[in-house]
């Protein structure tokens, strides 16, 4: 059985329960002690998971589950990204009327579905890591609940992602019926028997898979909820939306398609390189037509989506290492971003328009410098991280033998460019339209500015992270 | 004995028309709600008879975990839509039109 490859989750979730039964009977104005414990059990599940990474690949629990450097290196950003983002969601949450636990308890239980699949060894325990991370992100859209654009944003966040979910499921159901296993190793075993092109049936089962994990990056055709629940949904779930789980679909699509199908790579290749060229085509055009900021960013993380699939669609470990440095990466960009936009905003007053960001310079320049640091990086401007991984996914792109997709790349890079480079012109040149103070507490403090710092760190010296990344895949034979 | 493909044709079929149904409905969000549903229950069909022919129990399993997790989804697609009527007094899916461009 080997039930201890799976401590870190069984430890969270524990921890989860004593949170949920503690809250009970906690007061209203106790609540920062659930924050804590929260803050302090996404540390310590960090630690264990930290802990567990030996060099080995281990499997465990009939074969459903495994532990390897790739899941290591996947939690542990998973739970400080969601370390990040508690911080700064806390003062979002206290300036509205919405300081309750069930933000904390909810990112909690995605956090867990996250973790499970980055472990999974098993269509079965992808599809309900993948469901448990789902159904708790519907509920924390819809949290707010008399907002009527966060629950209009909801119900389209379910509806689409229950067709996802249900597409992905057809696919595992044909798959299952072709290889008669769900076990990864069994499945691949299968894979590499057939000639992937030839068979009809593998392919019809490949295009389903395909299409619900492009669902869950947002990726172009499957991106129509991507715009409506950044805009609606309340800009803390926003912001952990469009960071944390980013990573757990980069690892679905680590564990399903390259792990349990690599040997299926010509076919799912095709597949991502139209999904990846469209996202970032797209993604980039009509992020320009954007003046509602949160829109903005819902589409240039569209455009990022694609630049993750096109790394990953090479099937060499370079390509896999610089989509997960990419995916990490853009994950702290997109965090800080949305963070800026939580200190816009104060009681009563959403900072959610481009407009909000006018002379932000003159109201505060350390905020006005990090916000465009995230910025350059979004746009891939040297010497920020957000070049450096753009370029490495160009040249694992190229290595492959993928010539014009590389070139298109590059071209909608720069088009892309523009509508980050207004932002950061109506930062510095224009009047400011607000004057409230922008005031936040020291940890808040902190954080953004060793977020801010670590993109032009991180971009300077990228070697660090991306040999983590690299023997990471190396680690796991991918 | 029915043969394999009798059941594989009716899940395929289930799973087309639940499709169809999503996007032909203009009227109530309630119907996309059970067209998730049927959604998952052609899955399911596919998957028992797989199980079945194969014969082999993972199948039949996976079907029970399904409908455990579809239970979990429409409780909790109730809810939102609960939430929905509340703000909006209504649930026509061509009135959810809030957020554009």
């Amino acid at each position: 059985m080997n039930i201890v490859i799976a401590m870190p989750e069984i430890f969270l979730l524990s921890t989860i329960c004593l949170i949920l039964l503690l809250d009970v009977f906690l007061r209203e104005d106790c609540r920062m002690i659930t924050y804590l414990l929260t803050q302090v059990a996404l540390l310590a599940t960090a630690l264990l998971a930290y802990g567990a990474m030996d060099g080995e690949k281990t499997t465990g629990l009939n074969g459903m589950y495994v532990r390897d450097d790739l899941a290591g290196v996947l939690k542990i950003s998973i739970l400080l990204l969601t370390f990040v983002v508690f911080v700064y969601a806390r003062k979002y949450l206290k300036d509205r009327t919405i300081w309750v636990s069930e933000f904390f308890l909810l990112g909690l239980f995605a956090v867990l579905g996250m973790l499970v699949m980055v472990s999974a060894n098993h269509l079965l325990v992808v599809y309900l890591g993948l469901e448990l991370l789902a159904l708790s992100m519907y509920a924390l859209v819809a949290f707010n609940r008399d907002d009527g654009r966060s629950s209009e944003a909801a119900m389209k966040y379910f509806v689409l992602g229950a067709i996802a979910s249900g597409l992905l499921l057809y696919g595992i159901s044909i798959l299952y019926g072709l290889s008669g296993k769900l076990e990864f190793a069994e499945v691949l075993t299968y894979v590499s028997s057939q000639n992937v092109l030839e068979n009809i049936p593998l392919l019809f089962a490949l295009v389903f898979i395909v299409a619900g994990i492009a669902f869950k990056f947002g990726a172009v055709p499957f991106h129509m909820w991507v715009p409506d629940v950044y805009q609606g949904a309340p800009t803390a779930v926003t912001m952990f939306l469009g960071s944390v789980p980013k990573v757990a679909a980069l690892a679905m699509l680590l564990r399903v398609l390259a792990e349990s199908m690599g040997a299926a790579q010509p076919g799912w290749a095709q597949l991502l390189l139209v999904f990846g060229l469209l996202s970032v085509f797209l993604g980039n055009l009509i992020a320009i037509a954007q003046f509602n900021l949160k829109r903005m960013l819902a589409y240039s993380t569209i455009a990022h989506m694609g630049f993750i699939l096109l790394g990953a669609l090479t099937g060499t470990t370079e390509g896999y290492s610089a989509a997960l440095f990419y995916t990490i990466t853009y994950a702290m960009m997109a965090a800080g971003g949305f963070a800026i936009l939580i200190l816009l905003g104060r009681e009563g007053f959403e900072a959610e328009t481009l407009d909000d960001l006018k002379g932000l310079n003159e109201r505060n320049p350390w905020y006005a410098f990090i916000m465009m640091v995230f910025l350059f990086s979004m746009a891939g401007i040297p010497p920020t991280v957000g070049f450096y991984a753009k370029l490495s996914i160009i040249q694992a792109v190229m290595q492959a033998g993928y010539l014009w997709p590389a070139v298109f790349m590059v071209v909608m890079s720069v088009i892309g460019a523009y509508y980050y480079l207004r932002a950061i012109k109506m930062i510095y040149f224009d009047k400011p339209e607000q004057t409230a103070p922008i005031q936040a507490e020291l940890d808040f403090n902190i954080l953004i500015s060793v977020n801010g710092v670590l993109m032009v760190l991180l971009g300077l010296f990228p070697s660090a992270l991306m040999g983590v990344c690299s023997a990471a895949m190396v680690a796991s034979r991918l | 004995m029915i043969p394999l493909s009798h059941f594989l044709i009716v899940a395929a079929l289930l799973f087309a028309i639940s499709i169809a149904g999503m996007i032909l409905n203009r009227k109530n969000v309630l119907i996309l709600l059970m067209c998730i549903e049927m959604m998952l229950l052609a899955v399911n069909l596919n998957f028992i008879a797989f199980s079945h022919y194969l014969g082999d129990m993972a199948g039949q399993v996976f079907v029970f975990f399904i409908l455990t997790v579809a239970a979990a989804e429409a409780a909790i697609g109730l809810a939102i839509l609960v939430v929905l009527f509340r703000n909006r007094r209504t649930i026509n899916v061509e009135q959810l039109d809030a957020m554009k461009g």
